[in-house]
């Protein structure tokens, strides 16, 4: 896209990456890197709690680089050029996942409330779904350019998945304060996890064909450009469904992430200011035009201004929350290095403390420093994602690249901003590290879909046309 | 468990996850710096000295101009130039002392869609007193100015046509 002809004289670069090997064997010291190191910590807990080194500690080690290993190999014969620390970062956080979803299965008190117990031996079962889809994206999706032809329909099959939870008898009756799961049989499901996929593809199918009329048919007002009515429509319909979300569904993470992932694709197409102005307005009016009335968002802004407030209503009074405050104390009694693996008392935030809350055991358990390294995991892979949309040579891939690794860090943001208290708390999940199957499972096929953009991203390129250069100039015949 | 075992594996570990971190930063390293990132206009300004070994008269370097000519160039130094004729037509460059090429090869200041144009045709540069000079580059069909075959670089009158294949440039304030 960089070197056109270029007939103006100002600085523009252009950018040309010298040959990228395919690096498949600094990917697979990485992975056995990253299946050491929760190893590491499956047997510190082991030591810390019950003075041995824990029986499962072959197994749980044996399966997750078995799984890891797996997927490398399918890289290797269906992605050969793909990123080589996707898969290793992920491996990494979602092996601290299980050790610490592990470590909380061992407090008497989570397994009195049945909040734990065997949740570990699940979520590996999830983690083997994960990376089976994993596979089967990189073996079915040969060029994800194919996702572009199915633009509507995943715009119609994401309202679907996300309208799922309201139907009646399918929606599960979880009184967690959101509907956002589904029952089949004996599993519930979040399809909003899933959604955010598809509708990352509805996205990036419709700027890619759109961008123009978004970008260049606007006014300038005071600095910035405003676009036109007809252009807006489209923003218009997302902020307006992802509203109803919040206001049918209570959950207002998921629909933050949608519309934050909007904005940020809108911007990346466009390159216009302007959108994340509105972007930012809009959100900021639909979140406190839905706070107004409904009482489960008001519940949260004000467990995150007052936490400390509410945990003391929480003890005389119902619907009170106590756990943002119990998850600040947790940070708190981690300090800067923690207070080691199991010897944290994080468990006493009871509910949700191996999903929604895991990112407070860490924050205890591995303090500042270990967090610190946990959320510059995560940036790597939203930095591996971004940089794979830098690379990657058609718009589609680009956009789908920026949307889903967009997704992926807000979606990081909005667990982590909540779980912290630096902006209110929503139900969501922390990527590969909580507790939950549709969590895990999405976001490897997440991962999946950014390997398969990277890998042709970083393909060599094919043999150029023939060079113009080369051919005879024609000779003037005087007449 | 004695209390020092458990702090050497807590410390441990935090340094085990660092050492991660750091490899895996170590890893992306070359991707960081594994681009070249070229500007076309400071690549012109470098590529000068070779410029300079071939030819008489180097064409000035353009931080100096200014002070050197200020009087000179003044009223009517051209500004820009100007395609007038053939596919190109209506595309302007401004002049800002960079030296322009012309042809038919990718990396031509002008690219040229012109089967009577050769692949490094011509070119436009400053010489020392700011005045643009046209240097055929030993072309198959010539550059023509006005209705003369160039054979010496020669100086570029205000709006006199120059002529490559169907192609017609000339210079403008």
């Amino acid at each position: 896209m960089s070197s056109t002809t270029n007939t103006s004289t100002q600085h523009t670069s252009t950018i040309g990456a010298i040959g990228a090997p395919s690096r498949r064997n600094t990917e697979l010291a990485l992975l056995a890197f990253a299946v050491v190191i929760p190893v590491f910590a499956y047997a510190n807990v082991g030591l810390a709690l019950n003075d041995e080194v824990p029986a499962g500690l072959a197994a749980y080690g044996i399966g997750l680089g078995v799984l890891a290993g797996i997927g490398h190999l399918v890289i290797r014969k269906f992605a050969p050029y793909a990123d080589p620390l996707m898969l290793p970062l992920a491996t990494l956080l979602n092996g601290l996942g299980l050790v610490a979803i592990w470590r909380l299965d061992q407090s008497a008190l989570l397994q009195r409330i049945g909040q734990a117990g065997g949740k570990a031996t699940n979520q590996l079962v999830y983690t083997a779904m994960g990376i089976a889809l994993l596979i089967a994206v990189l073996i079915f999706l040969k060029d994800h350019r194919t996702l572009q032809r199915y633009t509507y329909i995943s715009m119609a099959g994401a309202l679907v998945l996300l309208l799922l939870p309201l139907v009646p008898g399918l929606g599960a009756e979880l009184t967690y304060g959101a509907k956002i799961w589904i029952q089949v049989g004996s599993f519930t499901i979040q399809p909003g996890e899933f959604a955010k996929i598809v509708l990352a593809i509805f996205f990036a199918g419709y700027l890619m064909v759109k961008r123009d009329a978004l970008a260049l048919a606007s006014r300038r007002f005071m600095g910035i450009y405003l676009p036109r009515g007809r252009d807006l429509g489209p923003i218009i319909v997302v902020w307006a469904i992802s509203i109803l979300i919040l206001v049918f569904e209570t959950d207002l993470g998921t629909s933050l992430l949608f519309f934050g992932m909007f904005v940020i694709m809108l911007y990346v197409a466009t390159e216009r200011t302007s959108w994340i102005v509105f972007g930012l307005l809009m959100s900021a009016a639909g979140a406190v035009g839905v706070a107004s009335f409904e009482i489960h968002v008001q519940q949260r802004v004000q467990a995150w201004l007052d936490p400390m407030g509410e945990w003391e209503l929480s003890k005389t009074v119902a619907g009170h929350s106590a756990q943002s405050m119990e998850a600040l104390w947790a940070f708190g009694s981690g300090g800067t290095l923690g207070t080691g693996w199991g010897q944290g008392h994080s468990e006493l935030i009871r509910f949700a403390a191996n999903s929604d809350f895991i990112l407070a055991t860490f924050g205890e358990e591995l303090g500042l420093s270990g967090v610190m390294a946990i959320l510059l995991i995560y940036g790597l892979i939203v930095e591996r994602g971004i940089r794979t949309a830098l690379a990657a040579r058609d718009p589609f891939g680009k956009l789908l690249a920026v949307g889903l690794s967009g997704a992926f860090a807000l979606q990081v943001f909005v667990v982590a901003g909540g779980v912290m208290g630096l902006i209110p708390l929503t139900g969501m999940t922390m990527p590969f590290m909580a507790y939950g199957g549709s969590s895990v499972i999405a976001n490897w096929a997440l991962i999946g879909i950014l390997i398969r953009i990277s890998d042709t991203a970083r393909r060599p390129a094919p043999a150029p046309a023939p060079n113009p250069d080369a051919e005879m100039t024609q000779v003037v015949r005087p007449s | 468990m004695s209390e020092l075992t458990l702090t050497v594996m807590r410390l441990g570990f935090l340094a085990v996850l660092w050492l991660f971190v750091i490899v895996a930063v170590q890893v992306i390293r070359s991707d960081l710096f594994g681009t070249r990132v070229t500007q076309r206009g400071s690549r012109r300004e470098s590529a000068r000295p070779q410029n300079a070994a071939r030819q008489t008269a180097p064409p000035q370097q353009r931080g100096q101009q200014p002070a050197a000519t200020g009087g000179r160039r003044g009223r009517n130094a051209p500004t820009k130039l100007v395609v007038s004729e053939g596919t190109l037509t209506g595309t302007t460059v401004a002049l800002q002392g960079q030296t322009i090429t012309l042809g038919r090869a990718h990396d031509s200041t002008i690219v040229l869609d012109d089967d009577y144009a050769s692949s490094r045709h011509a070119r436009i540069y400053p010489d020392r007193d700011g005045q643009w000079i046209v240097e055929d580059l030993g072309s198959t069909n010539g550059t023509y100015l006005d209705r003369n075959r160039l054979t010496t670089p020669t100086p570029i009158p205000l709006g006199a046509p120059i002529r490559i294949g169907k192609t017609v440039i000339e210079l403008r304030k």
